[in-house]
């Protein structure tokens, strides 16, 4: 057990070389005022610099039947400055929302996904927006990840109508369908199966597109997602299973609830490949490789080594079954907001002071939003009974004393 | 009154002279045994069709005069669902079938016999056996836009899906602020067969009727299968059509011309004015059965199948009790958390005035169902149980 706690504490940050490659796809949060400034300086490289160059990846990537990618990555200066401001605007989101819970603005079930944020920011530079996400209820990040507000995430968590569910969905059922973000599921495992549905679609409707369906290390040992790695495996289904993978299920450590941790190997004849979840480019490389290996040979089996610094929700302070040394351990080394301000420094792309503004920058852009949100009301009386059946062919949602609401047929 | 009763056998073939698309039509309401629908404005065919309604009712042993109708094939109750499907997936590209065994093996019941050689292997899917993730499949496919029809080898192994239905089908409509809709279609056959045993005998509509979002139907001849099938797969809700086992090989004549129901809507089957008597599924034809006893000996049921059970066609069943004031449901359901208790629940709610006596409900006994053949038959309504209790009713004595 002590050389568990070992591992997760392992892989120190890096340094980096350069050299030059093709661009890659750019998050949408990019720091205007930060570009402005840097152009008066001579530095290795302006922060909206564009220009490629490769890093490399210190943890390896583990195969599972299949040849890992490469240790290093592409990146550029713009993609590393979006990455550290989107991860940082989703830390300060998560602390938000954990100050909000403790002062009751948001109720229920509330898991935060702080520590983890380089899976959902590394995933996102690999894919489109045509490519389909599901995940489980950690969801608020992967929500601003396909293109939601900070504002729809607030209001939604403190169930206002300006949340992106229209307050009916909680913490646990954030949506975005024009960001292809197939939510927010409560139960756990339930979502690897519609997963495989995505996939499904996109198949059939021969997109040249993949779906990834995330789930944890606890979901890991559901039956249902042997039965979805089986179908998609069966039929070729443009599939991605991600298991994020924190090392605690709720209270109970991986070690005691998995014959085999080895989770990237458990799809079996399903190949898998395991990533360092902290470092955002290893991430990315991972993501892209594997959705080249879903379009052309099947689903693959994605395993992010990441790390949660809160509890497994707002009810459990997360240190019965660890201890604060690991947590603050993890959070010096591996870190992947530090990792990524380390290597913006050490390449000189940005100074401490600009770090320091973008920092402004994102908590003033969460307390705008907070604000903002605490102000939305809360949804009307009948939206309780909207949204219950779609409104079609024939169909209205009835109370008991309903009157004849026969439609022609067509 | 021998006439009106003996007229009661071809009800079923009856109905198929109506021509499909003629809205409904009102006949004479005062004809013992005509086929009464609520009214709107006639069509000259309809007109028609409706005297040779009347003409064949009136007189027992004659061949109905399909002559003047011109129209129609004969066809079992699974054909006819298959009929519905195929139409609907030729008519639609994103309409595919995934169950078990629907694709090469032409479904158990043969309800998708020949689909995968006529729409090929990806819209016609044969799954392994997991349901639980086949039909999350379904409804994960439905979420981006595919018309699912998910079938379940029996409607007992949907309950390893039971989460994949309520959760995601009929929440994630609400739980997404209405961004995802899910126009998939869960069917199978369920209901006691013939001594299949307890696990294969299940009525599931007893469980999933409390799932908001759902809407649940039940056919119970060729007929209404066909149409409920395309409704269904025509419906942007996620509809859940419950088959029988013993009812697929039901003879119907049909309209060869396309035609779609409604999945709200009861089926006025035999107009009357002494009782309501409410079914569905197989128990409609125990309940023909023992109407045929109860004509005889002078009394007058109404008998309404009411198809959709989830949500009642209560304005249907409310003229009928404002008429009758005394109404029986008949189910096949268990007497604990059945249709039938929700729908005693929902007259008593709305019909309160109207009744002379309490809404009766005979349904099956809170039992597995038993192997032998005798204990089978003692677990469901049989049709002498539903004569005795109609003139128990009638006669004031309950």
């Amino acid at each position: 057990m002590a050389r568990w706690r070992q591992r997760l504490l392992s892989s120190a940050c890096s340094s980096s070389s350069s050299s030059a490659a093709a661009p890659q796809a750019l998050l949408r949060l990019a720091s205007s005022a930060l570009s402005r400034q840097s152009s008066s300086r001579g530095f290795a490289a302006a922060p909206d610099d564009t220009t490629p160059f490769v890093v490399d990846i210190p943890v390896p990537y583990a195969g599972h039947r299949c040849d890992p990618p490469e240790q290093r990555v592409e990146t550029s200066a713009k993609e590393l400055v979006d990455f550290f401001k989107v991860m940082y605007v989703m830390r300060r989101m998560e602390i938000a929302a954990d100050s909000l819970y403790k002062a009751k603005f948001i109720r229920g079930f509330c898991h935060l996904y702080d520590g983890q944020e380089a899976v959902c920011v590394g995933m996102e530079a690999a894919l489109t927006k045509e490519d389909a996400i599901i995940t489980a209820y950690r969801d608020h990040c992967t929500h601003i990840g396909r293109g939601g507000t900070v504002l729809e995430v607030m209001a939604e968590l403190m169930g206002r109508k300006s949340g992106c569910s229209l307050g009916k969905g909680g913490s646990m059922h954030m949506y975005n369908k024009e960001g292809n973000f197939y939510g927010g599921n409560g139960i756990v495992g339930a979502q690897t199966a519609l997963g495989a549905g995505l996939a499904f679609a996109q198949k059939y409707n021969k997109q040249n597109a993949v779906s990834l369906a995330l789930y944890g290390d606890g979901a890991a040992n559901q039956g249902q997602l042997f039965e979805a790695m089986n179908i998609s495996a069966l039929w070729d289904l443009p599939v991605i299973f991600v298991c994020e993978n924190n090392h605690y299920g709720m209270g109970t450590a991986e070690w005691r609830s998995a014959k085999s941790p080895e989770y990237y190997k458990r799809g079996d004849y399903v190949p898998g490949l395991k990533i360092d979840g902290m470092d955002v480019l290893a991430v990315k490389q991972g993501v892209r490789f594997a959705k080249e290996h879903a379009l052309t040979k099947g689903p693959i089996v994605l395993e992010m080594d990441t790390y949660r610094y809160h509890g497994h929700s707002m009810s459990d302070p997360g240190s019965t079954y660890r201890t604060r040394e690991e947590i603050s351990g993890v959070r010096q080394e591996r870190d992947p907001i530090e990792r990524v301000r380390k290597l913006l420094l050490a390449k000189e792309i940005v100074t401490v002071a600009d770090l320091k503004n973008l920092e402004k920058q994102a908590k003033a852009e969460v307390d705008e939003a907070v604000n903002q949100a605490k102000e939305g009301g809360q949804p009307e009386t009948h939206e309780l009974f909207t949204h219950v059946h779609v409104k079609g062919l024939k169909q209205l949602a009835y109370g008991p004393d309903r009157k004849e609401v026969i439609v022609p047929l067509p | 009154m021998a006439a009106a009763g003996a007229a009661l056998a071809p009800i079923i073939e009856n109905r198929l002279l109506l021509p499909p698309n003629a809205g409904r039509i009102r006949c004479s309401s005062s004809a013992r045994g005509a086929l009464v629908v609520r009214g709107a404005a006639l069509s000259e065919e309809s007109r028609k069709n409706r005297s040779s309604a009347l003409k064949a009712v009136a007189v027992k042993g004659e061949a109905p005069n399909l002559t003047t109708a011109k129209s129609g094939h004969e066809i079992l109750l699974f054909d006819a669902l298959r009929e519905g499907l195929e139409e609907e997936m030729a008519r639609d590209p994103t309409v595919c079938v995934i169950g078990e065994d629907v694709g090469h093996y032409g479904g158990s019941y043969k309800v998708t016999k020949g689909l995968a050689e006529k729409f090929g292997d990806l819209r016609v899917l044969d799954t392994p056996i997991c349901e639980n993730s086949f039909t999350g499949m379904g409804i994960g496919a439905a979420m981006t836009g595919l018309r699912t029809v998910v079938e379940g080898m029996n409607m007992g192994f949907l309950l390893l899906a039971y989460n994949q239905i309520s959760n995601n089908a009929g929440m994630l409509h609400y739980t997404s602020g209405g961004q995802f809709k899910i126009p998939i279609v869960i069917r199978g056959p369920g209901g006691v067969g013939k001594q299949l045993g307890a696990e294969h005998s299940q009525r599931l509509e007893s469980y999933f009727q409390s799932v908001p979002g759902l809407q649940m139907v039940a056919c119970s001849t060729p007929y209404n299968a066909k149409g409920l099938m395309k409704a269904a797969i025509r419906s942007d809700n996620p509809v859940i059509l419950y088959e029988h086992v013993l009812l697929y090989n039901l003879k119907e004549r049909i309209p060869d011309e396309e035609y779609v129901l409604c999945l709200e809507e009861a089926e006025l089957v035999r107009p009357g004015k002494d009782v309501t008597i409410l079914t569905y599924s197989r128990m409609r034809h125990f309940v023909l059965q023992a109407a045929k006893t109860l004509v005889e000996r002078g009394y007058d049921p109404e008998i309404i199948d009411i198809r959709s059970l989830k949500p009642f066609d209560l304005f249907t069943i409310g003229n009928s009790i404002k008429k009758t004031h005394k109404v029986l449901i008949v189910e096949e359901c268990m007497r604990t958390g059945g249709i039938g208790a929700s729908l005693r629940a929902a007259i008593v709610d709305n019909f309160w005035d109207f009744l002379d006596g309490r809404p009766e409900c005979l349904s099956s006994q809170d039992v597995p169902t038993p192997y032998a053949a005798t204990l089978e038959d003692a677990t469901v309504v049989q049709p002498a149980q539903i004569v005795v209790k109609v003139e128990q009713m009638c006669q004031g004595l309950v």
